[in-house]
């Protein structure tokens, strides 16, 4: 034992002897994490929001959250001796005054977006491989939350600079809490300290969004981690791999200087594009007053369904008793979006109910091999695609020299078209690749290569695939629809008719899959 | 003066006299109310007007009419100004290439003397807004930077989106960028309201703050890109474009190879 070893084993022991931390340090430092690559969407999402703590801790030493108005004499002559809030104002001396302070706003915003794309696609990954079932349940419901509450500090992000977009942004949110029936317009005064805009709104976001809503994140995130960490990563079925066991590396050494090297790896193409691409150019757009408006005025992408659900709104609205109810704005700002976020959120319960499946899974799920679900997820996204592209229409129309209005009929009309469509040809597309697998677990894989047998018949030599592949061919369960009688065994109906039949036809529906390769055809194969 | 009188009585007297007074007071006007030169500009004008005539018959008639009166697919151009002209052949909106939803840019076809032959027969027919001399445009001087920005955020940026970029109207129709176009026509076009936009006349926006929006309009378009890469200078669309395929693509491609060599 070298000297060094015997100083580190003392202290070791100095806080083993106090904390009892060994036993623990042993088991975490022995857990083991599963390797692929789109397993580390998760770890995207933390470092983003890391970087978003990092950069934006350091605009809070610049940013001036007041409505009070100022006269700019700053160095950008465009906007020289204009009146303007001094937020905005702070905002553009940050961009041009403060050193390095243009790029931390810049990267502020890229790590936000970031951030929010790697949220969703984190969100995919957990949904189209079975993720969130049994035990995960709970923490498929904070990521839903993580993604709400992303979708809520990036507006008030984007709010915060006072702008012309931030303020045409709080325009249409302050609409949207004015078409909540009955309460809105009170919610709206309460949010905004009375008429819009009004001079609360900014410190009040600030408040929110620099201190609450990262406080509540923090936490839930780290719920979230550990929850993982408790409950052990996922993995995707293959040779040795159970529901029993977790095969990977363990924590140290490989693991963690991995996801170490990757905090750096986000934070540098973060810093990159940060550096070389503009975003926000908030003295553009110069400061806001209700009386102004852009062209072209979008809020970030995350955000730009929503807007372009608004978008293809046809204009109702209903008078009754003195109060209008705005269902063109009603619906698709508020109806729309808490019909899909209760939808996400219940989901892994309403799949068991479906299927009847009450077991723990730790092995995933290939997409394919259960159709339904993954038909489910393609016709979801191809719902909010459809309203992002309606999101951007003024800027498709003019960058493809298309009308405006051609777009917006194409989403009113593909929004409830497309999105079943896409289901159906989803589901057919996995049983085709169903039938594909058994197809190549039978036959094996096709050479290429002709053969010409003696009678005149050309064959194609098929070649066996690796037992690996086989294993994994043949690993995943059969998927089967829950026997539910209208009556039970004494002939007497059993309550709740509609519901089990509801559960019955869904159930069966859910389980339409290529009937799996029998041990029994194996073998014929073989002696074949 | 006997020789003279002897002759008063003389038959040729009264008219020689008549003639003599009319050439007497022809000539005391001419001297005292025109100049020369003023007679020579109305030879000119009246010769370009002729030419710009027969421009405008071989050209622009089939869709104006005969006489710019105007037909169903075009409208009339009694009253539109020289301006007008100036802006819509000098930018090559027209003549227009085809009938489509809005006459766009193109390479001129008139030159600079047949434009201004066309202008002068089309302010011929009826009074209506000049071009703009060089010294009613000095910008640079008259016109004051942040002022205009504000105007123009005020009149403009609903359709040309807030720098100037252009942007999309109904069916089609759109508001053309601003970007490298004369100052004289974005000035011809406030005063003429070509297309879909709306005639900004001098008591709406008085002819300083016109400068003052042009002169912005030139400090956005000669402003470098101070934060880096602009995509289009046309808000969040492109931004999340770019944090999908460049920001997400790359950190994917970062993971599998991260997944990758480990094995």
């Amino acid at each position: 034992m070298t000297t060094t070893e015997k100083k580190i084993g003392t202290a070791a022991n100095f806080v083993d002897e106090r904390l009892g931390a060994a036993k623990w340090v042993k088991k975490s430092l022995n857990k083991v994490f599963p390797d692929h690559w789109t397993f580390m969407f998760g770890e995207v999402c933390m470092y983003s929001f890391i970087i978003l703590l990092l950069s934006g801790t350091f605009l809070t030493f610049w940013f001036d959250p007041s409505q009070k108005e100022v006269v700019y004499n700053g160095s950008y002559e465009p906007l020289q001796g204009l009146k303007m809030s001094a937020a905005y104002a702070s905002t553009l001396n940050i961009s041009f005054e403060v050193r390095g302070g243009l790029l931390m706003r810049q990267i502020h915003h890229w790590a936000a977006n970031i951030f929010m794309a790697a949220i969703v696609a984190h969100l995919l990954r957990v949904f189209f491989t079975g993720a969130f079932r049994k035990p995960r349940e709970f923490n498929w419901i904070l990521g839903i939350l993580l993604l709400t509450l992303g979708l809520v500090e990036g507006l008030l992000g984007y709010s915060l600079p006072d702008d012309l977009l931030s303020g045409t942004g709080l325009r249409i949110t302050s609409a949207i809490i004015q078409a909540i029936p009955v309460v809105g317009t009170y919610a709206a005064f309460f949010l905004f300290g009375g008429e819009f805009p009004g001079t609360d709104f900014i410190p009040r976001i600030f408040t929110l969004h620099i201190l609450i809503i990262p406080g509540i994140f923090l936490a839930v995130i780290t719920i979230h981690v550990m929850l993982v960490w408790y409950q052990k990563h996922t993995q995707f079925p293959g040779v040795g791999r159970t529901e029993k066991n977790v095969v990977g590396h363990p924590i140290l050494p490989v693991y963690m200087a991995k996801a170490g090297g990757f905090f750096f790896v986000v934070f540098g193409i973060t810093a990159f594009i940060s550096a070389v691409a503009s975003i926000n150019p908030i003295w553009l757009y110069g400061p806001y007053t209700p009386g102004q408006i852009s062209a072209g005025s979008q809020p970030d992408w995350y955000m730009g369904w929503l807007d372009g659900l608004v978008r293809m709104a046809p204009p109702l609205e209903t008078h009754a008793f003195g109060h209008t109810i705005s269902w063109n704005i009603l619906i698709p700002a508020v109806i729309v979006p808490g019909i899909i976020f209760t939808g996400m959120a219940l989901y892994p319960f309403i799949e068991s109910w479906i299927t009847g499946d009450k077991r723990e899974h730790h092995l995933l799920d290939r997409p394919r091999n259960v159709p339904n679900r993954t038909a489910l997820g393609v016709m979801s996204i191809t719902f909010v695609m459809i309203s992002l592209i309606n999101g951007g229409n003024d800027i498709i129309a003019t960058n493809f020299d298309l009308s405006i209005n051609q777009i917006m009929w194409f989403s009113r009309i593909g929004i409830f078209i497309l999105p079943p469509l896409a289901f159906i040809i989803t589901k057919r597309l996995c049983l085709s690749l169903q039938r594909a697998d058994r197809e190549l677990l039978l036959h094996g894989a096709e050479t290429g290569r002709l053969l010409r047998l003696p009678h005149g018949e050309f064959v194609e030599v098929h070649a066996p695939i690796s037992p690996e592949k086989a294993y994994l061919l043949q690993s995943h369960e059969q998927l089967v629809p829950l026997e539910i009688e209208d009556v039970d065994a004494r002939g007497v109906r059993r309550p709740g008719a509609i519901k089990n039949k509801l559960q019955r036809r869904l159930s069966k529906a859910h389980a339409v899959s290529v009937p799996k390769v029998t041990e029994q055809e194996l073998k014929e194969i073989e002696n074949h | 003066m006997k020789r003279l009188s002897r002759y008063r009585r003389h038959k040729a007297a009264g008219p020689l006299l008549l003639i003599f007074a009319l050439f007497a007071i022809g000539t005391t006007f001419s001297v005292a109310s025109a100049t020369v030169t003023e007679t020579q500009s109305v030879f000119d004008r009246s010769a370009s007007i002729e030419e710009g005539k027969q421009i405008f018959l071989k050209g622009c008639s089939s869709c104006h009419g005969l006489n710019a009166e105007g037909a169903s697919i075009a409208p009339s151009l009694i009253g539109v100004g020289a301006a007008s002209v100036d802006f819509q052949v000098g930018t090559g909106r027209m003549p227009m290439a085809d009938m489509s939803t809005q006459a766009m840019r193109k390479p001129r076809v008139y030159n600079e003397e047949e434009t201004a032959a066309l202008a002068a027969y089309v302010a011929s027919l009826a009074p209506g807004p000049a071009i703009p001399g060089e010294s009613e445009l000095n910008y640079e001087r008259d016109g004051n930077t942040a002022e205009g920005g504000e105007l123009f955020r005020n009149n403009c940026a609903m359709c040309h989106n807030f720098a100037g970029q252009g942007g999309a109207l109904s069916q089609g129709k759109y508001a053309p960028t601003l970007m490298g176009v004369e100052p004289k026509h974005i000035y011809e076009a406030m005063v003429t309201g070509p297309q879909s936009m709306p005639v900004f006349s001098d008591k709406t926006i008085t002819p300083e703050e016109k400068l003052s929006i042009i002169k912005w309009i030139k400090s956005a378009e000669a402003e470098p890109n101070l934060g880096g890469a602009t995509m289009g200078r046309i808000g969040p669309v492109s931004e999340g474009l770019l944090a999908w395929v460049l920001g997400l693509g790359l950190l994917i491609g970062i993971a599998v190879w991260l997944t990758t060599r480990a094995r």
